[in-house]
């Protein structure tokens, strides 16, 4: 059985994810596609989909004037998996607000049992790199790459909180979704991606 | 995975600290340049006032750039262009959660200090605004927020890179409505890039380095550029874009996103048109979404446009030859 798993492309860093899910499958030896994908139909042909970094504003509307995120909806809850990357996480979140200016009127998938602030480390100046663990998914050490990230400051019964950095909760897993504030796919350790393809294979 | 060609990994703008008892690394070129890979197909916008802002955002704008003046009203206005009020900007910052960019002058060191003390997430060292230092850039590694630049040649944009622009875009000729500039420059930047691969394919490491002499950056630089066959960092399209099909236009020929200037607030139907640009840079590969996105504007309300082969002010010209 060869995966399709697709990059979704409104918006974002969607190149890079390409190439850590392709090198990702090398490394795993499974045979897969990965392709980029922006219509309702495309994703309805998917095994698992990856939202990517970017701005979630713009995702979010975008991909609700054509559809796709009620696709995408319908896919998860079949239980299709996904990995939401900084954006992306937001997109899946139950609740958003930011940290300077407070509550957002953004398209969410209402999907993920997490309250997440946008924002929550500062501004680019402050987006930091720092080495971080997630030993309950066997990644005892990763480099976390922070741009103006989100961070989850509650999360529902059924979230497993993956890794936090100090008190702040920053990958989470809940049954098919997986999802973290900082992006792997800007590193060349593809582990994290690899732990994805493993959750739909 | 992202290219770090060029990268100067113990610059002085970077900063290794701890949060809390954490240790963290700040302006490394991952955190710069990645920050810069998360606008990509987006469109960046400029604006003046917090309003302007709001609507960009509301529009689905990925990013705002904060002037004192749009390029065309600089044009007309004459005098000197300098960065724009730091109340405006902090404003602003504090009335949108997407990424807020401002200008400062090319070679301006304490503007662009001023700006990153006060929290902009990128600086654009502009030819909109009146050059500060005829022959040098800003030596942007000293700083931990990430540069944009403009460049008109794979020439320019290499020697930006090399002194640590995290994100290149054409420069065009700003303020004019008229793409024509942008077009040659992104044009001339894939001919280029497509030379410089054909040649390191061809192993002339000869050649490679009769290209880096011509365009005054490092060797090491030129051939990881070849190597890769595209700019090491990401590049967007900018200077005269004022329509959707305009935007649309640039994507194709390969720009990795779209800086809107004077096109969006000098027209009459702002709202609409900024929606409309943003749709037809996320979908310009759809012929069709293109027409229903420049359906939502009207010509007549267009920016009149100005004819580049009679212009007293050549932007796209200032600091070309540092």
């Amino acid at each position: 059985m060869s995966l399709n798993i697709g990059v979704f492309a409104v918006q974002g860093d969607v190149e890079e994810n390409l190439a850590s899910t392709r090198a990702a499958l090398d490394e795993l030896g499974i045979k897969g596609t990965v392709s980029t994908v922006k219509t309702p139909d495309q994703i309805a042909k998917l095994d698992g989909i990856i939202l990517p970094g970017g701005e979630s504003t713009t995702i979010g509307q975008l991909s609700l004037v054509n559809g796709s995120l009620k696709k995408i909806k319908e896919k998860i809850e079949a239980g299709m998996p996904v990995m939401g990357i900084c954006a992306g996480l937001i997109l899946l979140a139950k609740e958003v607000k930011d940290h300077t200016v407070g509550k957002t009127e953004q398209p969410l998938l209402d999907l993920l049992d997490v309250k997440v602030e946008r924002n929550s480390f500062g501004r680019q100046r402050n987006s930091f790199e720092a080495d971080i663990s997630m030993e309950s998914i066997k990644i005892p050490k990763f480099k976390g790459v922070f741009i103006r990230a989100p961070s989850i400051l509650e999360v529902g019964k059924n979230v497993e909180v993956i890794s936090k950095l100090n008190e702040k909760t920053i990958a989470v897993k809940q049954k098919n979704i997986l999802a973290t504030v900082f992006h792997p796919e800007l590193t060349h350790d593809v582990s994290m991606h690899k732990y994805f393809i493993n959750m739909i294979k | 995975m992202i290219p770090l060609s060029g990268d100067i990994p113990n610059a002085k703008g970077v900063v290794h600290e701890n949060l809390e008892s954490k240790p963290i690394s700040r302006g490394t070129s991952t955190l710069k340049r990645g920050f810069a890979h998360m606008l990509k197909n987006g469109v960046v916008m400029d604006v003046t006032t917090v309003e302007q802002a709001q609507i960009a955002e509301e529009a689905g704008a990925v990013s705002v750039m904060v002037l004192d003046k749009l390029p065309s009203d600089v044009r007309k206005a004459g005098g000197v262009a300098r960065t724009a009020s730091i109340r405006v900007i902090q404003d602003i910052m504090d009335a949108v959660t997407i990424p807020v960019m401002a200008k400062c002058r090319i070679g301006h060191v304490y503007e662009a200090k001023v700006l990153e003390e006060a929290d902009v997430d990128m600086i654009d060292e502009s030819e909109v605004l009146t050059p500060a230092d005829e022959n040098h850039h800003i030596w942007k590694w000293d700083f931990t927020t990430p540069f944009v630049n403009g460049a008109r040649s794979l020439a320019e944009a290499l020697r930006r890179v090399e002194e640590g622009a995290a994100m290149i875009r054409t420069k065009g000729e700003p303020g004019t409505g008229n793409v024509a500039e942008a077009v040659i420059h992104i044009k001339k930047l894939n001919d280029e890039l497509r030379t410089i691969k054909s040649i390191y394919d061809s192993k002339d490491n000869q050649d490679l380095v009769k290209m880096a002499r011509e365009f005054k950056v490092s060797y090491d630089l030129v051939e990881e550029t070849a190597r890769i066959g595209r700019l090491p960092v990401v590049n967007f399209a900018a200077g005269g874009i004022s329509t959707p099909a305009d935007a649309a236009y640039l994507m194709s020929l390969g720009c990795d996103g779209i800086f809107v200037g004077s096109g969006i607030f000098k027209a009459e139907d702002a709202k609409e048109r900024a929606r409309a640009v943003v749709l037809a840079t996320t979908f310009w590969e759809d012929a069709d979404k293109v027409m229903e996105a420049q359906k939502m504007i009207d010509e007549r309300h267009s920016i009149l446009g100005l004819d580049v082969h009679n212009l007293e002010l050549r932007m796209q010209e200032r600091g070309s030859t540092a």
